[in-house]
């Protein structure tokens, strides 16, 4: 379908499929087997400048915002969620800066982005806090000059392969939701070190690591905007990016029904190609539909949260739950469509399915944003009564 | 550093055809792209320019449609584009192509390096870097496989041979043909395609350049094509298949049939 999008905006799709095309497909199954990161594509990404997509102008960006990265992303997500959630880490790291950070933190880091030669991850989650982020029990504490980090990070995308991490932890057990900070620690810090990388189900191509803090010392400024309100920005920083993991489940799906569409046209079986059986059909036609539906949504919501920042999350959640769960569907249903043939590495589909569960388990597994839409609902309809 | 790249706008391979009343290449409907070979000519000048500074200036001759390969040059790292376009061009083989395009060269600002693709892969004659060298009065290397080293006087790099490379120093300002393997041709860039998008594209005529007439297009050519034919399918053809061992045997057992 034409979402009539800009001049602008078209070139972006273009730049993006072209890197997904001659880069990311090609080499997907191989990163996948060898479980390597992609640091020759996100070169590429670089040098083609959409590593600046969502950065302002005057820090060498391109100025843009949800609706940009979405849809690199969903370009990207076609060709390799792996690649694509490298890609994607870097953004979620460097938002806090980008959201909260002061002129000088902006200064500094935001141009590297750009560049490319910095990456960036976001570090929130802990062995005790997944859904339940208050159970955090990393901390920073204030010694002079400096912030005292101890504490373990788990599961972290791009552990290792970033410069530049956006961490939080705990500065005052004692005020609750108000209780956490957000700090930026840089690779080469003393103190902090990594966790061996974990192996996964998908997203191979990705890196997850364990970040280390023993004693790990940091300037004063490294502080991102106010004590106390990290949870804060760790709210804003994931409506603000979910969008962004809608898109990649929008990408996959869509990869996932073109690798039906194609096999099931030439697939003979009963002397006929199997896409003239209405079952075939039906299930094709569903996954179209839903992988279109879910495109409409993202792009909407992406555009809804670009224009306004001050009530994102109940479209973020909606968009992310809906695109990841179809994602999910449909690339359970490519399988199904291929059957031997799609189980076997030898085509891409069993890879899209491993790779599609991810989708619905980070920033926030969907059981959370269902919670999160259910209480905006609540709060609006007890507005609106 | 002033870099010139020569590109060429060329029937996509993947669907050629002669006509076969005129023998000559039926363009109409037919993809056109960059020539792969002067793609890998830009990727080296844009690369010099990221690491020694200066400029890229591309420049083609061909129809005005041809702005479509100086604008992808650009969203590629070109700097500036200038299409070399006029109905007295038309029909020009190496020898007026070579004519105009540095009667072109020769009208810029000065040059420091003319690159090229080692040959265009419509006409295949890999003629047109070093006439242009010759017409210019430069020196040239062909088949450029690796830059080591460029500063405003010298350039030195390796040339690809059948069996190896030599490795050669030469004066600027100078001309180099490469091949395929001196680098892997970027991605455009957005920023670059903006850029192209807005690009001014200066274009020279045949009065812009004071040529001679008779030298140009198809008038200024000397070479006629007689007849173009695809070569006949000669010799049986046949798989070995097997171990290597097996192969290597039955491959003895067949030379020694022919020579028999
Ligand atoms: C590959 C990968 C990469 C990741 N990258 C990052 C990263 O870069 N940075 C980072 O900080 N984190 C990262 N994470 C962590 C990720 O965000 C968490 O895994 C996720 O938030 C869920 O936490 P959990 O796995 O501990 O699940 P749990 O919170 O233990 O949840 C277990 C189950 O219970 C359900 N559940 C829990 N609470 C509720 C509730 N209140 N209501 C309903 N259902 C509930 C969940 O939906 C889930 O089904 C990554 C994880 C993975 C696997």
């Amino acid at each position: 379908m034409d979402y009539f999008l800009t001049e602008e905006q078209q070139m972006i799709v273009d730049v993006a499929r072209q890197i997904t095309d001659e880069l990311i497909i090609p080499q997907r199954a191989e990163l996948d087997e060898k479980e390597e990161f992609p640091h020759e594509i996100l070169g590429a990404i670089a040098q083609a400048d959409l590593f600046g997509l969502y950065v302002p102008e005057k820090y060498g960006g391109y100025g843009g915002g949800c609706f940009e990265i979405v849809l690199a992303l969903e370009q990207f997500g076609r060709g390799c969620v792996g690649v694509a959630t490298s890609y994607a880490a870097s953004a979620l790291g460097i938002y806090p800066v980008l959201l909260s950070g002061s002129e000088e933190m902006k200064d500094k880091y935001l141009p590297e982005i750009v560049s490319g030669t910095k990456r960036a991850a976001f570090a929130l989650t802990e062995a005790n806090a997944g859904s339940d982020a208050s159970g955090i029990q990393t901390t920073a504490v204030l010694d002079g000059d400096e912030w005292v980090l101890n504490g373990t990070k788990q599961w972290i995308t791009n552990g290792g392969e970033a410069q530049i991490y956006t961490v939080v932890a705990i500065t005052d057990k004692s005020k609750g939701a108000r209780g956490a900070s957000m700090f930026v620690v840089e690779d080469t810090d003393p103190g902090f070190s990594y966790g061996p990388k974990e192996k996964k189900l998908g997203i191979r191509a990705s890196a997850t690591r364990e970040l280390v803090f023993k004693d790990c010392r940091i300037p004063k400024d490294r502080l991102v905007g106010r004590k106390g309100m990290g949870f804060i920005m760790v709210m804003k920083t994931l409506d603000l990016s979910r969008p962004g993991i809608a898109a990649l489940g929008v990408g996959l799906g869509q990869a996932a029904l073109d690798e039906a569409v194609v096999y099931a046209k030439q697939r003979v079986q009963f002397g006929r190609p199997i896409i003239s059986f209405q079952a075939v059909q039906h299930m094709l036609a569903d996954m179209a539909i839903e992988v279109e539906a879910s495109r409409a949504l993202v792009y909407n919501a992406a555009k809804h949260i670009a224009a306004h920042p001050e009530s994102m999350s109940k479209a973020s959640s909606m968009c992310k739950v809906f695109a990841t769960d179809m994602a999910m569907k449909v690339a359970t249903d490519a399988v199904q469509v291929l059957a031997g043939y799609g189980y076997m590495r030898e085509y891409p589909v069993e890879k899209m399915m491993r790779d599609a569960k991810i989708l619905q388990i980070y920033e926030g597994t969907n059981q959370i944003q269902r919670n999160v839409i259910g209480q905006e609902l609540n709060k609006e309809y007890t507005r609106n009564s | 550093m002033k870099i010139v790249v020569c590109i060429k706008q060329v029937p996509d391979a993947k669907d050629v055809r002669l006509d076969p009343k005129t023998n000559t290449l039926a363009r109409e409907g037919v993809a056109s792209i960059m020539n792969p070979y002067d793609r890998h000519a830009l990727e080296a000048g844009v690369c010099l320019k990221e690491q020694y500074g200066g400029t890229v200036t591309v420049l083609t001759m061909g129809p005005p449609q041809a702005e479509e390969v100086l604008r992808d040059a650009v969203a590629c790292g070109a700097d500036e584009a200038i299409l070399v376009s006029d109905r007295a061009f038309a029909g020009a083989d190496t020898w007026a192509t070579t004519y105009t395009l540095a009667k072109a060269i020769e009208k810029l600002d000065g040059y420091d390096l003319v690159l090229c693709g080692k040959q265009a892969i419509d006409g295949d004659t890999a003629q047109v870097g070093p006439g242009l060298a010759q017409r210019l009065n430069i020196p040239y290397i062909t088949y450029a496989r690796k830059i080591n080293e460029c500063t405003r006087e010298v350039i030195r790099l390796e040339r690809m041979t059948d069996d190896g490379y030599d490795e050669v120093e030469m004066d600027l300002p100078a001309l180099l043909t490469v091949v395929k393997e001196i680098n892997e041709p970027r991605i455009p860039s957005l920023k670059g395609k903006m850029k192209a998008k807005k690009l001014q594209i200066t274009t020279y005529t045949a009065a812009d350049l004071k040529a001679d007439p008779n030298c140009l297009g198809l008038k200024g050519s000397p070479t006629q094509v007689a007849r173009v034919f695809s070569p006949e399918m000669r010799g049986d053809r046949s798989m070995i298949t097997g171990t290597v061992a097996e192969q290597v045997e039955q491959l003895f057992e067949k030379l020694e049939d022919c020579l028999s």
